[in-house]
């Protein structure tokens, strides 16, 4: 089954006709796909991860979401259950100060029972690997754990579909690293469906297809190496290439014969590769 | 400012730790009754003896309980002086010939008397109030209130909502302290003086802050709320509890020893005589 999918969406904030946020998006992710949503900041991206789940209806077309019209409000809550989406900031969708309370949140909402509550809080603090926080305060935690304790929270309601709305974009490097490493993992062992929206392009390089937005439009879409190959097409919407692909073109400009590469193990072997030719 | 403590649980395994929250705003309420009820230093004695018990079996570090009393500092400062200058006393305080008198600013001994009265009240609700909150998680905190609160439900008081409302502010203040420091510096860096000039230059100094502070809440708010019903909240009454609030054999204890407190202060009011 599509896990999402968008006909014709066009959606804009406030009541003036012609400005629209997002202009006749057409999309669908399947279930268990990782998909990357890179973009500038307004292109839209974040309005397209509340869309999916009831935060926003569009102003036309038609939003699908497991086989359910996510237009009707009287699915809304069915949809919830299903797409988790976790935000930016970790600081501003904690709920509760012990960590256990705040993943209970969401299947208190839901209506579970104690014990199943418990078995959630259990499996969606594994799958984060913050088990040995259970009863820590959030506040104390670094940035990359809070986001963890985030995406549990959210894991714990047990939806088919995880959105990331720019979930990394405030963390250093080392929390994007764990942040990612999760959900890499929930994609690939537990099958989970990841729409995953940054501005980061190194972390769009593990999804298996990426949709680049520009102005509330998706100009590019595809495979994200393929994505990458068109570079100037990229620059004209303010992206640019993970920095090993920015140093190959920068190779390559300088007549270094370099294969156009994009993770730092395969530019060290092709640097390597070269050398030693021209040494020959 | 990060070392205000106030609505900041401090996790560490104690007595007081473990009884329901329930009991625990019983007995501060039941604490604050018997603060009132004291007519003299007598009865403030047995509510401070009471309260060192609580710290000492709340294994909370003094400090940090102490530390709470920094937000009310001005209110009780402010309180002492009003007291001091105006109480309506008799015996106008001598020093060195100098009769304390002037105008309508009296000085007297028993408004020295009253003031250090009104002081050690003070003092002690908020010491008390501070207790429950560094040994009580917000959560069960407000569950505690909420369960005490039940009987409004049936006159339609949206008990649980408030109760929520309350959680979530005890949360927020943490991060708003933090957020309060961060504007305070940005502004200082923008030449913004606190620590200068009289008390309207002063108060003055501290708009700058405040709207950008209330700012910041209502977008964090904001998103909190989206963050919250993403999470399937729709504020329900088939929301279920995980935590659940069950007595154990401290709670009497303490229930008893609340009830003594205000015995106690009531038999010291009639049979004991004033000091001073």
């Amino acid at each position: 089954m599509r896990a999402v999918s968008f006909e014709n969406v066009c959606f804009s904030y406030g009541n003036e006709e012609g400005a629209f946020s997002l202009n006749n998006i057409n999309l669908s992710v399947e279930e268990g796909e990782f998909v990357a949503v890179l973009g500038q900041n307004g292109s839209g991206k974040s309005t397209l991860a509340r869309l999916c789940n009831g935060l926003l209806t569009p102003r036309s077309g038609k939003i699908t979401v497991l086989g359910m019209d996510a237009c009707d409000a009287a699915n809304t809550f069915e949809i919830r259950k299903n797409v988790g989406v976790v935000f930016q900031n970790p600081d501003n969708q904690t709920v509760a100060s012990i960590v256990e309370d705040d993943v209970a949140f969401g299947p208190e909402n839901i209506g579970l029972p104690r014990e199943e509550i418990g078995r959630r809080i259990d499996f969606a603090l594994s799958a984060v690997g913050m088990e040995a926080y259970r009863n820590a305060t959030p506040a104390r935690l670094s940035g990359g754990q809070k986001q963890r304790i985030a995406i549990a929270g959210v894991l714990a309601v047990m939806p088919k579909v995880l959105i990331l709305d720019e979930s990394t974009a405030m963390l250093d490097p080392r929390g994007r690293k764990e942040v990612m490493d999760v959900v890499l993992r929930l994609n690939k062992e537990k099958k989970m469906t990841v729409l995953f929206i940054t501005h980061f392009m190194e972390e769009a390089l593990l999804a298996d297809r990426a949709f680049v937005m520009h102005r509330g439009e998706i100009v590019m879409r595809g495979a994200p190496r393929e994505i990458f190959s068109r570079a100037d097409e990229l620059e004209t919407y303010s992206l640019s290439l993970p920095a090993v692909g920015q140093i190959c073109r920068k190779l390559r400009q300088k007549g270094f014969p370099v294969a156009e590469c994009l993770q730092p193990e395969e530019l060290a072997k092709e640097i390597e590769r070269c050398a030693f030719r021209q040494n020959i | 400012m990060k070392d205000v403590t106030f609505g900041q649980y401090y996790p560490v395994d104690s007595f007081v730790h473990k009884c329901d929250p329930r009991m625990k705003i019983l007995f501060l309420v039941g604490y604050l009754v018997a603060v009132f009820l004291s007519a003299d230093f007598y009865g403030l004695g047995a509510c401070a003896v009471v309260l060192v018990l609580c710290v000492a079996f709340s294994r909370v570090p003094v400090r940090s309980v102490l530390r709470s009393i920094k937000g009310v500092l001005f209110l009780i400062v402010f309180t002492a002086i009003l007291n001091l200058f105006f109480y309506q006393g008799e015996t106008t305080v001598v020093i060195a010939g100098v009769s304390l008198q002037w105008g309508i600013i009296n000085i007297t001994v028993e408004g020295i008397r009253f003031m250090i009265f009104v002081m050690c009240r003070i003092f002690m609700l908020v010491m008390a109030s501070a207790i429950l909150t560094l040994t009580t998680t917000p959560v069960s905190l407000t569950d505690g209130l909420e369960s005490l609160l039940t009987p409004l439900k049936w006159i339609r008081v949206p008990v649980h909502a408030l109760a929520l409302i309350m959680s979530i502010a005890l949360r927020m203040i943490p991060a708003l302290m933090d957020e309060i420091d961060r504007i305070m510096n940005a502004q200082r860096a923008r030449g913004a003086d606190f620590s200068h000039g009289g008390p309207v230059k002063r108060v003055k100094a501290i708009i700058p802050v405040l709207i950008p502070l209330l700012l910041s809440a209502l977008r964090r708010a904001e998103e909190l709320g989206d963050a919250m019903e993403a999470r399937c909240y729709t504020g329900s009454q088939t929301r279920t509890r995980y935590k659940k609030l069950t007595f154990t054999w401290r709670d009497p204890v303490i229930g008893l020893l609340c009830a003594a407190l205000i015995a106690g202060v009531v038999l010291m009011n009639i049979y004991l005589p004033p000091i001073l």
